[in-house]
């Protein structure tokens, strides 16, 4: 569907938002530093992504209240790559080379990043990536501020298998047909593997973006866990997809005491959709939750609920935050420390000064970025979904954890180095 | 009342005490060790204090709290102790409030369990029946023995066979040979998938017993050849299912196109504009009459219907009239329109999907047998489908519209000599196919995701059904969506959603290219052609 989308149209758009961006850097080329955010805002993900705009420009909003970055505002530059990946390689050439963008903030889905990459390569720009994704990968010109999967994927199964999880024994891999799905799965059963988990317990299923179909999925669940013994789905739908997902779950009548649903990208956002009566107990595992208790993350959720509230954004009365929301704040004051430290936007230098940021997070935690590998120590939580929407963190890990992009559950990873290549 | 006293009786052993719970017990509940908390459970489960029936539920509500050491029940403003019930005071701003216990899924699964047990004594048959089939798969051991006396004085028939079945469960692990064989014969008349796979490994070498063995292998097939049947019919009924949501999606199409023979790019839109005013229907409903909230969808047909119907006539006057004989034109133009029409709902809606609900006659399931469950939404959708195609046919074959209509597609000319306004009964048959395909909108909302771009995700599927079906006939649109879902479903079952899309789009390829003119070709003298 997505590549159907008329390209005169984007051309147009482009060519809008050029006049516009001419405009507007001819007004403030000195006393502002710009910043690129990059998330979709229409088509499939726009129901995970668009609360990552607006918790962008709050943020911004907000470092511009209390001074902004050396003396200068941020300027924040938003662009709409409405879930179509190469639109979005497109966008962030626009946002770097066009409006001249010190940093970007921006994609979901890996897909897109993957389609970003070389355009930031090539241009020698920073991008910070605030979800949870596959790993396998370390740029230099990126910083990851969401989990690896050792900061999410395998803990969350270890969780399941343990005893308080409920000690499943086989399991239901389910994902969106893409990048992140699969190679999650693959590291999840290579995980699964070690642990003497034997080939005919594990179902692996995919759907195509956008599917809103559940039921034949749903019944092969069910027949699945049926076979014996315990059994746990690990779900990396993403998208609007989860939404017709969670619902055909509920309606089918299959509860979390019978077979967990644990969920990679599903939050308080993605949920405020659904009625989670009949999905009380499901899981998710993140590194934050709205639910986790310390002034830092009340202080959070207080700006955000007013920031909705004063940009009127659609059921600003529910609106919620989520981890990927928290990595995005996390991510934007950590480059802000880093370009103070540097006195410098310069990409090189920010990069340098980056390694080894600490800031002190809704999670509870002081984070900390890593001195060589571009992604956060984080905490990992387990949660379980509530009658109001909330999780219930029933496991967490005592203090942040380093994470492991090259996952030791792949073969050949074990030779590839902690850092990005400099080149 | 005596049975609820014997009950009791029998169940007084282990706790003495009938003034509260005991302390160590509620405190094991609020530790960190897991087979601790799972035992003060299946305690709570057989204690004769009936605090510990509100201990359980409030488990299952999560409404347990901490408050210095000491376990509340907090329901609303209302704070009790949890082991006594006597009502504690919590000040708003006590400086240090109540935590709330986090209850994980075990722990909720095992009070579940516990409270059916309690419930069981119920002097109502729905609470006993429902309690029965909660501890019909892997009840705790410990529960046995009171299963087994609830059973023997269970009066309805439904529930004894339920705990009959769950003791059958336990006798299964007996090492006595007879009760075994026994056991697998009471099993044999259970449909449950569970309970298939408990019995298998019995058809095999862990068993000693040949007898036993063989007991096992004709109670297996027993179950397996009910599974057989519940699963087939499953799928067949997720295909009808698929069937009846493409049939919705594509009736309109099957007027503007398959009848009137315009390529109408913008179908998809009409079906979106149906289910944006199931959106502001809600909206209305939540506005002005929140009591009536559950039948909004019955508002929102009509207008659902009309919106798409009169959008449809407006674009048909301004846009499509023009173009009739044209259709390459008018392929462009009603892409073109589509794109306006998306566009016109980001800017009245927002670009976000928008969150239709589900009115609780909607949601929920009807178990069949417990392989076979059936959602409501999903049966209500195949009759919606069934209501509309009803609806369709007697307008084209029952009144003089649909006679005018067919006469027009088959001769303009001549229908024109007779008499007939022939430019009336297009913007007339255009709108009443888009407003057929905003029905189909308005069921849509209740299954997928309602946002601007819905419309191009069934566009391509329309068309399919259409040209599958053969172009002309409405008979032809539902053997096509019938045939395609149900293919669709079978498929992918087999080889998963991706593959079975694929294989889907193909087999309609080579079957167009064999068969040109769909599963029904149009029969008569057609001048237009």
């Amino acid at each position: 569907m997505h590549s159907r989308r008329p390209f005169l149209f984007q051309l147009s758009a482009l060519a809008a938002s050029l006049t516009l961006g001419l405009i507007t850097t001819a007004a403030h080329a000195e006393d502002t530093i710009k910043v690129g955010i990059l998330h979709s805002l229409s088509g499939t993900m726009a129901i995970s992504e668009t609360a990552l705009k607006e918790t962008a420009l709050m943020t911004i909003d907000d470092i511009n209240k209390h001074g902004g970055v050396m003396g200068k505002k941020l300027e924040p530059v938003v662009v709409d790559p409405a879930s179509d990946w190469p639109l979005f390689a497109t966008k962030a050439r626009e946002l770097i080379s066009q409006q001249k963008v010190s940093v970007v903030f921006g994609c979901w889905t890996s897909v897109s990043r993957k389609s970003v990459l070389p355009v930031f390569k090539e241009l020698n720009s920073l991008l910070f990536y605030p979800v949870q994704y596959e790993g396998e990968e370390l740029e230099k010109n990126v910083f990851y501020t969401g989990a690896a999967p050792n900061q999410q994927a395998i803990p969350a199964v270890e969780y399941l298998m343990s005893k308080e999880g409920g000690s499943a024994k086989r399991w239901v891999l389910l994902g969106t047909d893409y990048v992140y799905p699969r190679t999650t799965n693959k590291i999840l059963r290579a995980f699964l593997k070690s642990k003497g988990v034997a080939d005919e317990d594990i179902m692996e299923e995919y759907t195509p973006f956008g599917h809103s179909d559940y039921q034949t999925i749903i019944g092969k669940i069910k027949k699945f866990s049926a076979e014996g013994k315990k059994t746990a789905v690990v779900s990396t739908i993403n998208g609007d997809s989860n939404v017709p997902f969670y619902k055909e779950l509920g309606n089918a009548g299959l509860k979390a005491t019978d077979v967990p649903v644990v969920a990679f990208s599903v939050g308080e956002e993605e949920l405020r959709g659904v009625d989670t009566k009949p999905l009380v107990g499901q899981l998710a595992a993140w590194n934050y939750f709205e639910s986790v208790k310390n002034p830092t993350n009340a202080a959070f959720i207080k700006s955000y609920k007013t920031w909705a509230k004063e940009h009127k954004l659609p059921n600003f009365e529910t609106a919620v935050t989520n981890d990927p929301m928290e990595a995005t704040y996390i991510g934007i004051h950590m480059w802000k420390q880093a370009v103070e430290k540097a006195k410098s936007t310069d990409t090189d230098k920010v990069i340098a000064a980056m390694a080894g940021q600490t800031f002190m997070a809704p999670s509870g935690f002081k984070i900390e970025m890593d001195a060589k590998n571009h992604h956060l120590h984080k905490p990992v939580m387990i949660g379980e979904v509530k009658a109001d929407g909330q999780f219930n963190v029933v496991w967490k890990t005592k203090g942040p954890i380093k994470a492991q992009p090259w996952s030791p559950y792949i073969a050949g990873n074990d030779k590839k180095k902690d850092e990005p290549d400099t080149k | 009342m005596i049975r609820t006293l014997l009950f009791a009786l029998c169940l007084l052993c282990p706790l003495g005490s009938m003034a509260a719970l005991p302390l160590p017990l509620l405190q094991a509940l609020t530790g960190d060790d897991a087979d601790a908390r799972t035992q003060a459970v299946i305690d709570l489960g057989l204690s004769v204090d009936p605090q510990a029936q509100v201990v359980l539920e409030a488990l299952r509500d999560d409404t347990l709290f901490t408050l210095k050491g000491r376990l509340l029940v907090v329901t609303g403003e209302q704070a009790a102790d949890a082991a006594t019930g006597a009502s504690v005071g919590v000040p708003a701003d006590a400086p240090e409030p109540p935590e709330q216990l986090t209850v994980n899924n075990l722990l909720r699964g095992e009070a579940a369990k516990a409270l059916a047990l309690r419930n069981l004594a119920s002097k109502d048959v729905d609470v006993r029946r429902s309690a029965a089939k909660e501890l019909a798969s892997e009840p705790p051991a410990a529960f046995a023995a009171s299963m087994a006396t609830a059973a023997a004085s269970e009066q309805d028939a439904d529930t004894a066979q339920l705990l009959k079945l769950a003791a059958a469960q336990a006798q299964l692990q007996s090492p006595e040979p007879g009760l075994r064989i026994a056991a697998l014969n009471s099993l044999a008349d259970s449909g449950e998938p569970a309970i298939a796979a408990m019995i298998k490994p019995l058809t095999g070498s862990v068993e000693p017993d040949v007898q036993v063995r063989d007991a096992a292998r004709r109670a297996l097939n027993a179950i397996q050849g009910r599974l057989f049947w519940g699963d087939l019919l499953d799928r067949l009924f997720t295909g009808l299912s698929l069937g009846s949501i493409l049939l919705l999606a594509a009736l309109g199409l099957a007027i503007t196109y398959g009848v009137m023979g315009v390529i109408n790019m913008a179908h998809g839109e009409f079906l979106m504009i149906g289910a944006y005013s199931a959106y502001f229907v809600q909206g209305v409903f939540q506005q002005h009459a929140p009591q009536l909230q559950a039948w909004y969808l019955a508002a929102a047909l009509p207008v659902g219907f009309l919106a798409a119907a009169l959008v449809g006539a407006v674009l048909e006057r301004l846009v499509i009239r023009h173009l009739y004989g044209r259709p390459l034109e008018t392929l462009l133009a009603s892409w073109g329109l589509s794109l306006i029409l998306i566009q016109a709902a980001r800017a009245l809606f927002g670009p976000q999907n928008v969150q239709v609900a589900n009115p609780g006659w909607m949601s929920g399931s009807l178990a069949i047998t417990p392989s076979l469950v059936l959602p409501w939404n999903r049966m209500l959708i195949i009759a919606f489908a069934v209501a509309v195609l009803a609806l369709t046919w007697a307008l084209m074959q029952r009144t003089r519209l649909g006679l005018y209509v067919r006469a027009v597609t088959q001769n303009r000319a001549m229908a024109s000599c007779v008499g007939v306004a022939t430019h009336r009964v297009d913007s007339l048959a255009f709108a009443l196919g888009a407003g057929i395909a905003g029905l189909g909108g308005v069921a849509l909302s209740q299954i997928a995701n309602v946002g601007p771009e819905m419309g191009q995700g069934y566009i391509v599927d329309s068309f399919m059904v259409v040209v599958l079906g053969g172009v002309g006939q409405l008979a032809g649109a539902v053997w096509a969506a019938l045939g395609l879902g149900v293919a669709a479903k079978f498929l992918e079952g087999w080889t998963g959603a991706v593959i079975a899309k694929i294989l889907v789009l193909g087999f309609v390829i080579v079957f167009i290219q064999k068969r040109p003119q769909g599963l029904f070709a149009q029969r008569g003298r057609n001048v237009d052609a």
